[in-house]
């Protein structure tokens, strides 16, 4: 149902959006599945310019684990470990959230305030997504700022642990 | 749920009853085919998801058999336990096959108190005691269900020839009746396997295969199979390597107090490049 109220949202604001960068949005949706044991999976969200350097927007993981525990997991994602995440101390403000379940999951505040430090030129919108006792899938989808509104929405799809990625007003 | 069964203890997770979110428990010996006279195998074990990469805790050694190839059990050797793994040794001084491994099981309740709190019998890592079943657990609780099960971990290891005089099943619990031998494994090859309950084909159980060095992939490469008639399943091996085979069983025939009878098992068996 959630899912529903939050896809009819994120439509009236698109209808009526006036396309200004702050409501731009990135939706992360993760995918139903049918295993005997699941967990919910991290997810970390950056940005790369042309030399990969990374900008940070999201991390979602296991912070609720007592003696940051949740933490031990982080190296699961392997290509943002490398990217930056390794050099990061947990949990970092307006960065690190709660691990979400199957469904659409909207980024918009941290998207935003990561590409207002972005200077013009090509990048790469980086999603990545590993689950224990289940898989890890990276998702690029190739973006050049500043954005033209008509090449929006752009959208990437995934096979396994990442439903799709979508950049949209 | 990772943090919940953090708490769990390499005992508890032993002796745990079949959950939807167990823990792998593994035993990785070193070598499975072995040649000479003055043979030894080392092996691994340790409760990790990532196969067979040990990081989350150590196996108790306490319950390990070694049966070797005729029949009698054997004492390991340089036993260790560290903090995500435990090691020992097996003196391999009979040509043959020997079967490493260890098994745990019994009654287990599980009840709600009049206050509506969760209780179990045995409490978590104690061992049952049968005979104080009627005492420690009430008879009329709410949401009372008893089940009977048996939880083992295998692994084979030969020197020379393959044999099966440790093969042969104890009866109690989900075991694995090797129709293929255990150390007769080829890549692209296919192995058959018979599955007992309590030495009887356990048909419609739920079999997983899940090849090792999972750290170098994206995906757990799962292959997921269930036992028919007979209690068999066939695999053929995509590619050589450590596997892991984890089964499941449960039906309700059983006897008094229990309802329920559940088998587990799991093995790691080794298969080679052809």
């Amino acid at each position: 149902m959630r899912v529903i109220i939050m896809g009819l949202i994120c439509l009236v604001s698109g209808l009526s959006s006036a396309a200004t960068p702050s409501q731009l949005k990135l939706t992360v949706t993760l995918p139903q599945l049918e295993v005997a044991e699941y967990h919910a999976p991290y997810v970390a969200v950056w940005i790369e310019d042309e030399q990969r350097k990374p900008t940070h927007v999201a991390l979602w993981y296991d912070v609720a684990m007592a003696n940051g525990e949740g933490q031990d997991w982080l190296k699961d994602l392997r290509q943002w470990w490398r990217r930056g995440g390794r050099g990061l101390s947990m949990p970092v403000d307006g960065l690190t959230g709660a691990t979400r379940g199957p469904g659409q999951h909207i980024i918009s505040t941290q998207l935003t305030a990561a590409l207002a430090t972005l200077a013009p030129g090509k990048y790469q919108l980086v999603v990545e997504a590993a689950r224990e006792v289940g898989g890890r899938e990276v998702l690029q989808l190739p973006l050049e700022l500043p954005l033209a509104e008509q090449k929006l929405p752009l959208e990437v799809s995934g096979q396994h642990e990442l439903s799709a990625i979508r950049l949209h007003f | 749920m990772r943090f919940i069964f953090m708490l769990f203890t390499a005992i508890a997770a032993l002796t745990m009853a079949t959950t939807a979110n167990a823990h792998r428990a593994w035993l990785e010996p070193s070598a499975t085919v072995l040649s000479g006279d003055d043979a030894l195998v080392t092996v691994d074990a340790a409760i990790s998801n990532t196969l067979f990469h040990p990081d989350h805790v150590a196996m108790s050694l306490d319950g390990i058999n070694v049966t070797a190839p005729d029949g009698n059990a054997i004492d390991i050797i340089n036993a260790s336990k560290g903090r995500y793994r435990s090691v020992f040794d097996v003196p391999l001084a009979q040509q043959g096959t020997y079967k490493i491994a260890t098994a745990s099981g019994g009654l287990r309740a599980f009840w709600r108190d009049e206050a509506g709190n969760r209780k179990m019998w045995p409490g978590r890592g104690q061992t049952a005691n049968e005979a104080d079943f009627s005492s420690a657990v009430p008879a009329d609780a709410t949401d009372l269900s008893v089940s009977r099960g048996w939880r083992r971990i295998e692994t084979f290891v030969t020197v020379g020839a393959p044999t099966t005089g440790a093969l042969q099943p104890t009866k109690q619990g989900l075991e694995l009746l090797p129709l293929t031998h255990p150390n007769d494994l080829y890549a692209t090859e296919t192995a058959t396997f018979k599955l007992l309950i309590d030495g009887e084909p356990a048909q419609g159980a739920e079999v997983e295969v899940v090849p090792g060095g999972m750290r170098y992939r994206d995906n757990q490469q799962a292959m997921t199979l269930t036992t028919n008639k007979q209690g068999e399943i066939s695999i053929t091996w995509p590619h050589a390597g450590m596997y892991f085979l984890e089964a499941s069983y449960r039906d309700n025939n059983v006897a008094k107090p229990a309802t329920v009878r559940t088998g587990s098992y799991a093995a790691t068996f080794e298969v080679l490049p052809l």
